[in-house]
């Protein structure tokens, strides 16, 4: 096919004028940016939430709200942050960039595309929805461990279907991505040359196959044991809580690692393009993701070390658990080798890039204390683990999600963002969020239960800390919405590379990129 | 630079901390408690924590001064290394070996903390929505232990007293858990409705309580004294009601403690008849038996 034939080809397929192309589109640009706006709304939904949390954690006593809507808060809090901001975001940033970094035109199966986008506003619809139903909306932590969850009056069954159709969401975005990957790619695009942003997504879409539906099988069996007469998790039928929680777990932890692989991917490309250097092990950074996803499947008992398993159990995983701190570290010295003598700059993507490196391994840190058992038993349940899952969530992958973003903005509007203003978000994100949760370290050693609408006073300093930490937190959200809305209106106009030390085909395309990407396949050397 | 600076200033705040256990409304470590086990544990802790700042030191110095030095405003220009085998097999089986000096210990504390045999009395505890049960299977005492009327008072919705003026505000109860000292005492634990979790920290026990299943967990106490902990299971609205009070007295005092609750039990006709007692016993040890397997 010559260039004039596929340019009349193409002639006629531009946007559709008004609101139904956001409806009917099934352009992987516009999925892309409808995934990433739905993320950003939940995130301040969410984020609405974590601030209810913490106005009534700022003294002890209950000022503000009756525990059970606490509980409540808790358990929607998670379940919008984990499954409305995080990997909706991951999965927009994939719709966007998968196809512009290994010379794809779009993904393999864009009808589906529209549809696991659209399917996820009618999920979080139905969950928002039971905050307005009568007995409240779930509160037994997002965990819904039984018999607690049973307990749940008219909101369950609507969690349990919204959960059902954040699942299939979530596979037939996977699915969709395993197929772009694998049947698109540019010719002279082998695996190992792959960006590892492409490698990440590819490993984390297996992931996410294998394990949503075991999620959905789970809350699925809690449904049955509620309304049909089944006893799974009842003692009393046959059945056993616990098995529940191993069930869950198994889903659970390679979900901890969805919401991560991806951040490893975008920092190992963000990383290499501002220290101007190639990086470091790009072989053995795919071989930590592929250990890091195998190993995600033999840890999952190490969230439940106290359930009374038996002594090999607990043995096998925390051993096992131990481990994934061999490929983690491997992973974080590899970004540390990119950096060495290489020639940095300081854009807002890298500031973000270098506060994910450090505040993760913090994150890790804690993460390999919690792993040995027998210390375990002090730290489960408390603060300890609260500040240690938000390191890695929060500048973890939220602040991944930020450096992407800032990143390859001027490629999607053609605009450079405002420089001095992204500055100032990540310093004041920065500071805001190490005052928020580095607190919860020292009060969960020292004893305070998670969980918990009200504390015993000698928590209350750090607490109050860590609530001036989440409100000076969430208000410079906002300050990152007004620099993404200037860049989207306008701006110094940004060069097809944008960035100086930038490779990779998604800077050899204009900026902003034609609505349909590499209408002529580039042919990768 | 001023990550750097602000780092810096962190630690130093960090480890002044942690030189001031003394400091209560501070308090930032775990206590050290007062079992041998529990000082086990806090030994395991400090170690990984010491190990986990060794390394942090390592990663982040090496990024430091990187970012000090590297940098293009200083005329840097990168190099183009960017792949070593060696290199890559020397950290990954250095954190290697960094994890088996912590796997070691840790495997040993788990034997020992596992091993319930040999108890010299038993007790039954059963967590409630949102109270805790203790029974003294041996002579049949039996109470609930609930959330003391101080707190609950002062933790009402806008009760407007100030919890400040709560002693043990949230932390005590109206009956605690009474035990003997340098007495190994083993712990059935099971729930009537949800999972609930016992904790006291001072002795670095925790295990869930599960509806329709006994788990064992046992303490031998070398300190008399009041310990306190909480629910470690979220169960519900007043998930954060119902603490955990164990009173830890020298045996004699525990006797006659015993004998008065009898006493009291008896007059009530609250105990249960004791010819039961026994079946109740060893039902509860073949569960429990059944559990370990």
């Amino acid at each position: 096919m010559n260039a004039a034939i596929a340019e009349s080809d193409h002639h006629d397929h531009g946007p559709a004028p008004g609101l139904m192309r956001w409806v009917t589109t099934t352009n992987h640009k516009d999925i892309g940016t409808l995934y990433l706006w739905f993320s950003l709304i939940m995130f301040f939904i969410g984020g609405a939430m974590a601030l209810v949390i913490r106005t009534e954690l700022f003294q002890p006593g209950l000022q503000v709200v009756d525990p059970q809507f606490f509980n409540s808060m808790t358990t929607m809090h998670a379940l919008i942050m984990i499954f409305g901001v995080v990997m909706p975001a991951f999965v927009g940033l994939a719709n966007w960039m998968l196809p512009m970094m290994i010379g794809a035109p779009d993904m393999a199966l864009p009808r589906m595309n529209n549809w696991s986008f659209w399917i996820l506003p009618f999920g979080f619809g139905m969950m928002l929805a039971t905050l307005f139903m009568p007995g409240g909306a779930p509160a037994s932590g997002w965990t819904l461990y039984p018999p607690l969850s049973l307990q749940g009056g008219m909101a369950f069954p609507f969690l349990i279907f919204s959960i059902h159709i954040l699942g299939i969401s979530s596979i037939m975005g996977a699915i969709n991505i395993v197929a772009t990957i694998q049947n698109l790619r540019a010719p002279g695009m082998t695996f190992m040359k792959m960006p590892l942003f492409v490698w990440t997504w590819f490993i984390t879409a297996y992931l996410l196959i294998a394990v949503m539906p075991v999620l959905a099988g789970a809350v699925t069996m809690l449904l049955t044991d509620k309304f049909f007469g089944t006893a799974f998790f009842t003692a009393a039928g046959g059945g056993d809580p616990v098995m529940f929680q191993h069930i869950f777990w198994f889903f659970g932890h390679p979900e901890v690692y969805i919401l991560i692989l991806p951040s490893f991917g975008i920092i190992s490309e963000i990383i290499p393009t501002f220290a101007r250097k190639k990086l470091f092990g790009y072989s053995s950074m795919v071989y930590a993701t592929a250990s890091i996803a195998f190993l995600s499947f033999i840890v999952w008992a190490h969230h439940m070390f106290t359930v009374g398993m038996p002594l090999s159990g607990a043995l096998f995983f925390m051993f096992a658990t131990m481990l994934i701190a061999v490929p983690t570290g491997v992973k974080v010295f590899n970004w540390v080798a990119t950096m060495w003598r290489g020639a940095m700059t300081f854009e807002t993507p890298m500031l973000f890039a270098i506060g994910f490196v450090v505040m993760f391994s913090i994150g890790g840190f804690s993460g390999v204390m919690l792993a040995l058992a027998p210390v375990d038993f002090q730290y489960h349940d408390t603060y300890f683990v609260v500040a240690h899952f938000h390191y890695v969530l929060v500048p973890g992958s939220i602040f991944a999600i930020m450096a992407a973003v800032y990143y390859w903005i001027p490629k999607w509007t053609g605009n450079m963002y405002d420089e001095k203003l992204g500055k100032i978000h990540f310093w004041i994100s920065t500071i805001f969020v190490n005052l928020l949760f580095f607190p919860m370290h020292f009060v969960g050693l020292a004893g305070m239960p998670r969980r918990i609408p009200d504390y015993a006073v000698q928590f209350t300093d750090f607490n109050a800390i860590a609530t001036i930490g989440a409100f000076g937190f969430g208000f410079a959200q906002l300050l990152f919405v007004w620099v993404v809305f200037k860049c989207i209106r306008g701006g110094e106009k940004a060069t097809d590379q944008v960035w100086e030390g930038a490779h990779g085909l998604e800077w050899t395309l204009s900026s902003p990129p034609p609505y349909h990407t590499f209408t002529d396949q580039p042919v990768i050397k | 630079m001023s990550i750097l600076k602000r780092l810096s200033a962190f630690s130093v705040v960090v480890a002044s901390l942690l030189a001031m256990p003394a400091w209560a409304d501070w308090a930032v470590n775990m206590p050290r408690g007062v079992t041998d086990i529990s000082h086990k544990v806090y030994d395991m802790h400090m170690l990984a924590f010491w190990i986990m700042c060794v390394v942090a030191v390592g990663v982040f110095g090496a990024m430091f001064i990187s970012i000090l030095n590297h940098r293009k405003s200083k005329g840097a220009k990168p190099a183009d290394f960017h792949e070593s085998v060696a290199v890559e097999v020397v950290w990954t089986i250095l954190p290697f070996i960094i994890l088996i000096i912590l796997a070691l210990p840790a495997a040993r504390t788990l034997i020992v903390q596992e091993d319930d045999s040999n108890a010299e009395m038993t007790i039954k505890i059963t967590g409630y929505q949102w109270k805790w049960q203790y029974e003294y299977p041996d002579s049949g005492v039996s109470f609930f232990s609930t959330l003391s009327e101080d707190s609950r008072n002062a933790r009402r919705l806008n009760s407007g007293i100030d919890p400040e003026t709560v002693e043990n505000y949230l932390l005590d109860v109206d009956n605690p858990l009474v035990i003997p000292v340098d007495t190994k005492v083993r712990l059935l634990l099971t729930a009537n409705d949800v999972l609930h979790s016992w904790w006291v920290p001072d002795f670095a026990i925790k295990k869930d309580a599960i509806p329709g299943f006994i788990n064992t967990m046992w303490t031998k106490v070398n300190e008399t004294g009041t310990y306190r902990g909480q629910c470690t299971e979220l169960c519900g609205r007043d998930h954060g009601f119902m603490p955990v009070v164990v009173e830890v007295v020298e045996k004699a005092e525990f006797n006659q403690w015993l004998a008065a609750q009898i006493e009291a039990q008896k007059e009530a006709g609250q105990l249960a008849d004791t010819s039961n007692t026994p079946d109740k016993i060893s039902e509860a040890n073949n569960e429990s038996a059944v559990a370990a397997n």
